[in-house]
């Protein structure tokens, strides 16, 4: 495939691995968006970070830009980004609400988001807007199966 | 389709956009706009812009990056731009070269740091061959071990901005503006900022350099020229880029907390 075909040929020149971890670690009961963020929804509160498929393909986060609190997030819209290997990624919000807290932790110690995604690295909570939008995400097994798929693609 | 049924799909098109000194800021407007709000593919050559500016990244510290007080004292404007990476200083002899590209443009490539980046090494391979010695080192461009180019990107949902400043011809004295940063490559051994860097003049003609440059874009897309004036800026579109020029106070005010600190981290020592 060509797209193997140059994958490899930057590999070989480049001296570097392709590999990447054969997994990247789920939590069972959030919910995951196709652009890789995580939702752990509590009632009518939601936590939101990046999951550890995508921490891993960022490389190490030096930088990340918060929201501020009473911000408007809206389903797929960006809300923040993260800086890492000289490019900043977009972060997008798998919910629409209102941010009511941010990681202020993540300003003095921005790898958080790769140590701990699910837990230390957690970026902002969001006062959910409408409870019936975490059923278009996808479950832990659901959102498994899309980065293999997508992996594999590339 | 052709008369079999089966569908040609060629390389995909990308707009070439040549530009001769277009001011730094500008330009990362433009890029950012089209980044934000364009299906299109783009590459942007600007060739050389204005007065020196320094450009940091989306997180960079001026009292860090900077030594402050000669950047106030002469007036050098200092741009804090929306894509990651470290603090340059272009002028009249830097070259840059911008790709603005669809997650699929380039078939099987990932859209996150490290594959762009491979990606855009390649490109840059085929217009140094047989040239000098081209690699991609830690993320930075170099012939040999001498650094020649500084990139940065920015991803989005379904796009990404992989842009480059090369140094064609720079003064020395203009590097004296920047400190050595605090994260720095390995690869750069605590050198200073001259024997770090090279000079892309030493190597290749600017016009030949840029006439490569659009012949390996070439072997990727399929490349069509288009006019500034062709897409200046739509009033129509709400867009506001957020590369921006740092005011005068916010550099004095950085210079003021560093010496604060620097007072109170003394005054707790005695």
């Amino acid at each position: 495939m060509a797209s193997k075909l140059w994958a490899s040929r930057a590999a070989s020149y480049l001296r570097i691995s392709l590999f990447h971890r054969g997994f990247a670690t789920v939590i069972k009961d959030f919910k995951y968006a196709d652009t890789h963020e995580w939702v752990k929804v509590d009632g009518s509160s939601a936590t939101v970070g990046i999951t550890d498929h995508a921490q891993d393909h960022l490389g190490d986060v030096v930088y990340v830009e918060l929201p501020e609190v009473g911000a408007v997030v809206t389903q797929g819209g960006s809300f923040g980004a993260v800086e890492s290997v000289k490019a900043t990624s977009d972060i997008n919000s798998p919910i629409s609400g209102k941010v009511v807290e941010v990681n202020e932790e993540l300003s003095s110690s921005p790898g958080l988001v790769n140590a701990s995604p699910y837990e230390n690295g957690w970026i902002i909570k969001v006062e959910i807007e409408n409870s019936d939008e975490v059923k278009s995400l996808m479950d832990s097994d659901q959102y498994s199966k899309f980065c293999e798929e997508e992996d594999a693609k590339h | 389709m052709t008369a079999c049924g089966t569908r040609n799909i060629g390389p995909p098109l990308i707009n070439l956009v040549r530009l001769k000194g277009v001011p730094i800021l500008r330009q990362l407007h433009l890029e950012e706009r089209l980044l934000r709000t364009s299906l299109d593919n783009w590459c942007i050559i600007n060739d050389g812009t204005d007065d020196p500016t320094v450009v940091m990244g989306i997180s960079g510290k001026p009292v860090e990056l900077l030594e402050i007080d000669s950047v106030i004292r002469d007036e050098i404007p200092v741009i804090r731009r929306f894509t990651g990476g470290g603090t340059v200083i272009v002028d009249n002899g830097t070259i840059f070269v911008t790709f603005i590209c669809n997650k699929d443009a380039v078939p099987g490539l990932q859209s996150y740091p490290r594959p762009i980046m491979s990606w855009s090494s390649l490109v840059y391979r085929k217009v140094f061959q047989g040239i000098g010695e081209f690699s991609l080192r830690e993320n930075d461009y170099v012939l040999g071990n001498h650094k020649f180019g500084g990139n940065a990107q920015s991803i989005i949902k379904n796009r990404w901005v992989h842009h480059t400043s090369f140094l064609w011809d720079y003064e020395i004295s203009n590097m004296g503006y920047l400190k050595l940063p605090k994260r720095a490559p390995e690869y750069r051994q605590a050198r200073s900022h001259l024997e770090f860097m090279c000079r892309m003049k030493d190597y290749i003609p600017r016009s030949n350099f840029i006439s490569r440059t659009i012949d390996a874009v070439g072997s990727h897309f399929l490349v069509r020229s288009m006019e500034l004036e062709a897409i200046m800026y739509n009033s129509g579109t709400k867009f506001k880029p957020s590369s921006r020029l740092l005011r005068k106070q916010e550099l004095e005010e950085a210079k003021f907390d560093s010496q604060t600190s620097i007072a109170v981290s003394q005054s707790l020592q005695m």
